[in-house]
């Protein structure tokens, strides 16, 4: 069980006329996830997804507000929070010093596993992906869809009990999409639980349990994919989220 | 504890994996400019001065000593600076459940360990050049106290700096005058008063005189001691603040 309460971040930021001020990149937000749920984040670029994934998964600190897993609260147990995290950033952020292998290693090391298991566990999981033949190479030399599906199989090396994705299927070819995505199911059936945000409408619709949909900071609407679209009397749930984040920058407009 | 141990190991686990793939260029690359120190200013130059009664090849290996270990261990640690702001992969560290010190600690002991052979390999050169010095516990406790803070140095200038460019200024504009002025090559005392009272306080003029002092045999400076352990502890502590800092 995730809990996110009155969720706020704002970044310094130098206004138009060139003052210091403030930009509010999530503004209160609060929901909570299921164990085992797959949820969706859903927003326009900026809308402040990633910057919720990043207080989430304790990289950043959030200017208010309060995040629970478990009970646990990542401000008084930081540690033992941390430990039941799996992250694949939206960026690659690889040590461009180490092989495939060695980058893996690194993270199973993190996540004090013990030698054995590590060699056990990078075997299998670069299996499934099909990189065991570079496991040797440097991670400069794997290509964009390649580095794509390695950065998720790093966060999966230590099991994580809750997923964080921050739109994982960039770049990736159709098929490699669609093992991502059984993956993914898969995953959650077996207790994980899983937090995407994606651009592709259709990868919600076919994942996510439920999807909030964000925009400027602010939660607009959070629902299962059908209530969504059955509350608007719109027949696809891309209909919807162009729909509502429409409105809302018209709002903005006037 | 035993897991901050681990997490230590595996910081420094991944300096080791990629120095020793490039061991012997390192090893072979460290070589140059000692060298050139000793054949121009040892061998060269120095043939025709002598300090304090001594030749100026024994003058300055220690000075040398101390420059050039305070080089390699402030550039050891300025990859992590491309690993935060360029290639993003701090964020790892950032988000694993390792204690933050670890990650310090584990990057220094890097520094320190290439600092060390490089420090070796001028030893074996000045040797071989006819110097005389006296290695001791205490001359590798200071010469490993300097790595420290030089490595230290560069790991809050790491954290710190925001472009490539700057983290050069570093280099041109701070440890290349020290590598000239602070007791490397002649004595502080030459220099104008105002200067001396700046240069004193340098942590790099304290290693030179302790080294210099220690490799001929003679007493170490508690005072040089004191200054040593006081950089390296102050500069720590800004390492893990700052360190920390990273997710904020
Ligand atoms: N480190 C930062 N400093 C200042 N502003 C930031 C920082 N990170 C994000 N922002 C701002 O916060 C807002 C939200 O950014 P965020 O990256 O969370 O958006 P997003 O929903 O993930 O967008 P995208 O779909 O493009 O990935 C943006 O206006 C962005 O400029
Ligand atoms: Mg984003």
């Amino acid at each position: 069980m995730i809990e996110v309460r009155n969720l706020i971040k704002r970044f310094p930021h130098r206004g138009k006329d060139g003052k210091q001020t403030e930009k509010t990149a999530v503004d209160g937000i609060s929901f909570s996830v299921k164990k085992g749920e797959i949820f969706g984040l859903l927003g326009p670029n900026g809308a402040g997804k990633t910057t919720t994934i990043r207080m989430m998964t304790m990289q950043t600190r959030p200017t208010a507000g309060e995040i629970l897993y478990e009970g646990l609260s990542t401000r008084e147990e930081p540690q033992r929070v941390k430990e039941l995290l799996g992250i694949v950033p939206q960026h690659i952020n690889f040590d461009q010093d180490l092989t495939v292998g060695e980058n893996m290693e690194l993270h199973a090391r993190l996540y004090h596993m013990g030698a054995l298991e590590r060699k056990k566990r990078i075997a299998e999981l670069l299996d499934y992906v099909e990189l065991s033949d570079v496991v040797n190479d440097g991670v400069r030399r794997l290509s964009g869809g390649m580095k794509r599906r390695l950065l998720i199989m790093r966060a999966l090396i230590h099991h994580p009990r809750i997923l964080f994705l921050d739109e994982p299927t960039v770049a990736l070819d159709p098929q490699v999409r669609r093992r991502i995505w059984d993956m993914v199911q898969s995953l959650a059936k077996g207790g994980v639980t899983v937090f995407l945000t994606t651009h592709y409408i259709e990868e919600a619709e076919a994942l996510c349990d439920r999807v909030a949909i964000l925009a400027k900071g602010r939660l607009l609407d959070l629902d299962t994919p059908a209530n969504l679209r059955e509350k608007t009397n719109l027949p696809s749930l891309e209909e919807v989220f162009l729909q509502m984040t429409e409105k809302q920058s018209a709002a903005k407009a006037i | 504890m035993q897991q901050k141990l681990f997490d230590i190991g595996t910081v420094f686990w991944r300096d080791w994996v990629v120095l020793k793939r490039r061991l012997a260029k390192f090893l072979v690359s460290r070589m140059v400019a000692p060298l050139l120190y000793l054949v121009a200013f040892g061998w060269g130059l120095g043939r025709s001065i002598s300090v304090d009664g001594g030749s100026y090849l024994d003058f300055i290996v220690p000075g040398i000593l101390a420059l050039n270990s305070m080089n390699i261990s402030f550039n050891s640690i300025t990859p992590v600076h491309a690993e935060r702001v360029y290639h993003k992969s701090l964020e790892e560290y950032v988000s694993a459940p390792i204690w933050p010190d670890a990650f310090v600690i584990g990057k220094l002991l890097a520094a320190l360990l290439r600092a060390l052979l490089s420090s070796a390999i001028i030893c074996a050169l000045a040797f071989a050049f006819g110097a005389r010095l006296t290695l001791s516990p205490l001359f590798l406790l200071v010469l490993a106290l300097n790595c420290i803070i030089f490595a230290e140095i560069g790991f809050v200038a790491a954290m710190k700096i925001n472009t490539f460019e700057e983290m050069g200024q570093v280099n041109t504009y701070i440890l290349l005058p020290m590598s000239f002025l602070c007791g490397t090559f002649f004595h502080t005392a030459a220099l104008p008063s105002l200067v001396r009272l700046i240069i004193d306080a340098l942590p790099l003029t304290h290693t030179s005189y302790l080294l210099r002092a220690l490799g001929s045999g003679q007493e170490a400076s508690a005072l040089s001691l004191f200054v040593l352990f006081f950089y390296c502890l102050v500069l720590y502590a800004f390492c893990v603040r700052f360190f920390r800092r990273l997710s904020d």
